[in-house]
């Protein structure tokens, strides 16, 4: 459930890339000054060993498909919150650049997603509060069972958040998150499960590393933590409610106006926001305004057209759209000619 | 399902193009990733309708490979494999999005088959960026940039530690449910009971490893940060790199030259 940079807005991906940049300067801070520097190399090689396990499959009971291990919960609850997190927030950098997951701009929702949301939510109020020190197997297996699940209630949910404020996607709200929160309920079940066995087993073998993670870091009474907390909030908020008018559709309003007041020449719906603004120098450095290739090709946004714009759209007849597709082609062929020219003076140098 | 050898094979491919000592792969990374972050937050920025203008933006990717003299053929490749959940939510646009937006003669194409078509494309341009810059530059070194760049430390640190024990332990991965496969017959053991304990042990091994590896660097006098021999420096290339590329990308953005030359050429046959 990687999130991809062709479903963000850039209101979003930059709001979300903000928080995890805050998020991840925190944690380092929090690492440098708090931790012995034996944590250094074992984050790293724990990074790794996450990486590793991911591509070790095995077969789910009764349905024949194979899942992995998720991993974020785990290494919370091997490592503490700061160094899971920093942990997760490394693979998913590396998941980034090497396998193309997602991109490089959705990097900020995905370590959001999948890291911030098992290592500073249900690690601390889920995980922490029904293990609490020296569990019995049963409270063990509830507690991560139960943290495991809303941590994948919780990242999905997100990412259809985010969609949903980025405005590309035309899926609506509750399509989405039914499509999504059944399927990752029972992602979240698997994911419980195989947590369960890997900490029981260290448990068993090795019970003073499981028990070392839960003693020394006595989480909450962290002021800053509270303060970055209500800071992170605000700024989703802040950022879901910008761009959701930055990139939903703001015309939705005035369609509805012009309904009212009966008015047919409408003029071309007003826009705010990042798009809007880009939309405008467009028009203004455009070579020819009047001409149809000054305006933008398709409308600039989404959601239901006046009744006028959507005639003038139809109405500019087909020489424009024959235009549109010649002119792609060309250009397409004219980027690759030039990589291609390029590489060849390149061999032959 | 691949492999691990396999997706480990690709990965270390990936990898060794960095190597390379083209005029691209001898700039300052810090160039690159800037460059590839206008890229992708121009490209980004396009309206949710927009198809036409995005394409031009192919010229980037394509003059990369063809300088930094990157295999074109496996480059395309990986950006084939696009992100599956882009893929899908994608999909989902025509079915809700019937509205007609652009009439071909008889053939009305509906604004949701555009945006699809425009979620592939900024899929294939942003994951092309992606790896390209990785391509181009090495892990190591986007990683210094980053830090230059104002990232924490402790993250770089973090991020060249797992960079340098992935390839360790995912061989040891691979081996461990190579055996695990071979002892098993048929889907008998491969449940989720033989694949605790395997994860087990391979995190205990892990978790020993660390505390070799801490050992042998308090021995060598680490504390805390990873030297470099390499030094960067930001001079008059890197300079026209960077305001070349972002010249372009916002002129790009600013004027459909798709539509310009599809009218210059149309106008031309009238």
């Amino acid at each position: 459930m990687h999130m991809a940079d062709a479903l963000l807005s850039p209101a979003v991906g930059g709001t979300m890339w903000a928080a995890s940049a805050g998020t991840i300067a925190y944690c380092s801070a929090k690492v440098r000054t708090e931790l012995d520097d034996r944590k250094v190399p074992l984050m790293g090689v724990l990074g790794a060993f996450l990486f590793a396990a991911q591509m070790i499959n095995f077969t789910i009971p009764a349905t024949g498909s194979s899942g992995h291990l998720g991993g974020g919960l785990l290494l919370a609850i091997l490592l503490g919150p700061y160094a899971a997190f920093l942990t997760i927030a490394s693979v998913l950098v590396v998941q980034a650049l090497f396998f193309a997951d997602g991109g490089l701009l959705a990097l900020g929702c995905n370590i959001f997603n999948m890291g911030f949301f098992p290592a500073f939510i249900t690690y601390p109020f889920i995980y922490k509060k029904i293990a609490c020190n020296n569990p019995s197997q049963i409270r063990l297996t509830f507690a991560t069972l139960l943290a495991a699940i809303v941590g994948l209630q919780l990242g999905p949910f997100s990412v259809v958040l985010e969609t949903l404020f980025s405005g590309i996607s035309a899926l609506p709200f509750p399509t989405f998150a039914l499509l999504m929160q059944p399927i990752h309920l029972a992602i979240g079940i698997v994911e419980g499960f195989v947590t369960v066995a890997v900490v029981s087993f260290v448990y068993k073998a090795r019970p003073e590393i499981v028990e070392c993670a839960m003693e020394v870091r006595p989480i909450g009474n962290h002021p800053l933590r509270n303060v970055l907390l209500a800071f992170l909030a605000v700024a989703i908020i802040t950022g879901g409610i910008v761009s959701g008018f930055a990139s939903k559709n703001p015309d939705g309003l005035e369609w509805a106006i012009a309904k009212v007041t009966g008015k047919e020449e409408l003029k071309g719906p007003e826009q705010q926001g990042l798009h809007a603004a880009l939309a405008a120098l467009q028009g203004k450095t455009a070579f020819l305004p009047d001409y149809s290739f000054g305006k933008p090709a398709e409308p600039m946004n989404a959601g239901p057209k006046p009744e006028g714009e959507k005639k003038k759209v139809a109405g500019e007849g087909i020489s424009t759209s024959v235009a549109g597709i010649v002119g792609t082609i060309i250009t397409l062929a004219l980027a690759f000619l030039c990589g291609f020219l390029l590489k060849k003076r390149n061999q032959a140098a | 399902m691949l492999s691990i050898d396999g997706v480990l094979l690709d990965f270390k491919r990936l990898d060794s193009l960095a190597t390379g000592n083209t005029a691209i792969h001898r700039l300052d990374p810090r160039a690159k990733v800037l460059v590839t972050l206008v890229f992708i937050v121009t490209v980004v920025s396009f309206g949710k309708y927009e198809l036409t203008a995005m394409v031009p933006f192919f010229i980037f990717p394509a003059v990369i490979i063809g300088l930094g003299n990157l295999p074109a053929g496996y480059i395309a490749k990986k950006i084939a494999l696009l992100c599956p959940f882009a893929l899908v939510v994608a999909i989902f646009n025509p079915v809700f999005d019937r509205e007609v937006l652009v009439q071909l003669g008889p053939l009305g194409i509906t604004g949701g088959w555009i945006s699809c078509a425009s979620i592939v494309v900024r899929a294939a341009l942003t994951v092309g960026a992606a790896i390209i810059l990785l391509a181009v530059t090495g892990f190591p070194a986007i990683c210094r940039a980053w830090e230059r760049l104002g990232m924490p430390p402790a993250f770089a640190v973090q991020l060249l530690f797992l960079y340098r024990y992935i390839f360790v332990l995912t061989e040891e991965g691979g081996r461990a449910s190579r055996a695990r496969a071979l002892r098993s017959c048929g889907n008998k053991g491969l449940g989720m009971r033989t694949y605790g304990s395997l994860l087990g042990h391979l995190l205990l091994r892990t978790w020993l490893r660390a505390e070799r590896i801490h050992m042998a660097m308090l021995a060598r006098g680490f504390t805390g940060e990873f030297h470099t021999r390499q030094e960067f420096r930001f001079g008059g290339r890197e300079l026209l790199f960077l305001f070349g590329w972002s010249m372009l990308f916002i002129i790009l953005r600013l004027q459909n030259f798709s539509r310009l030359l599809g009218a210059l050429v149309s106008g031309i046959f009238q």
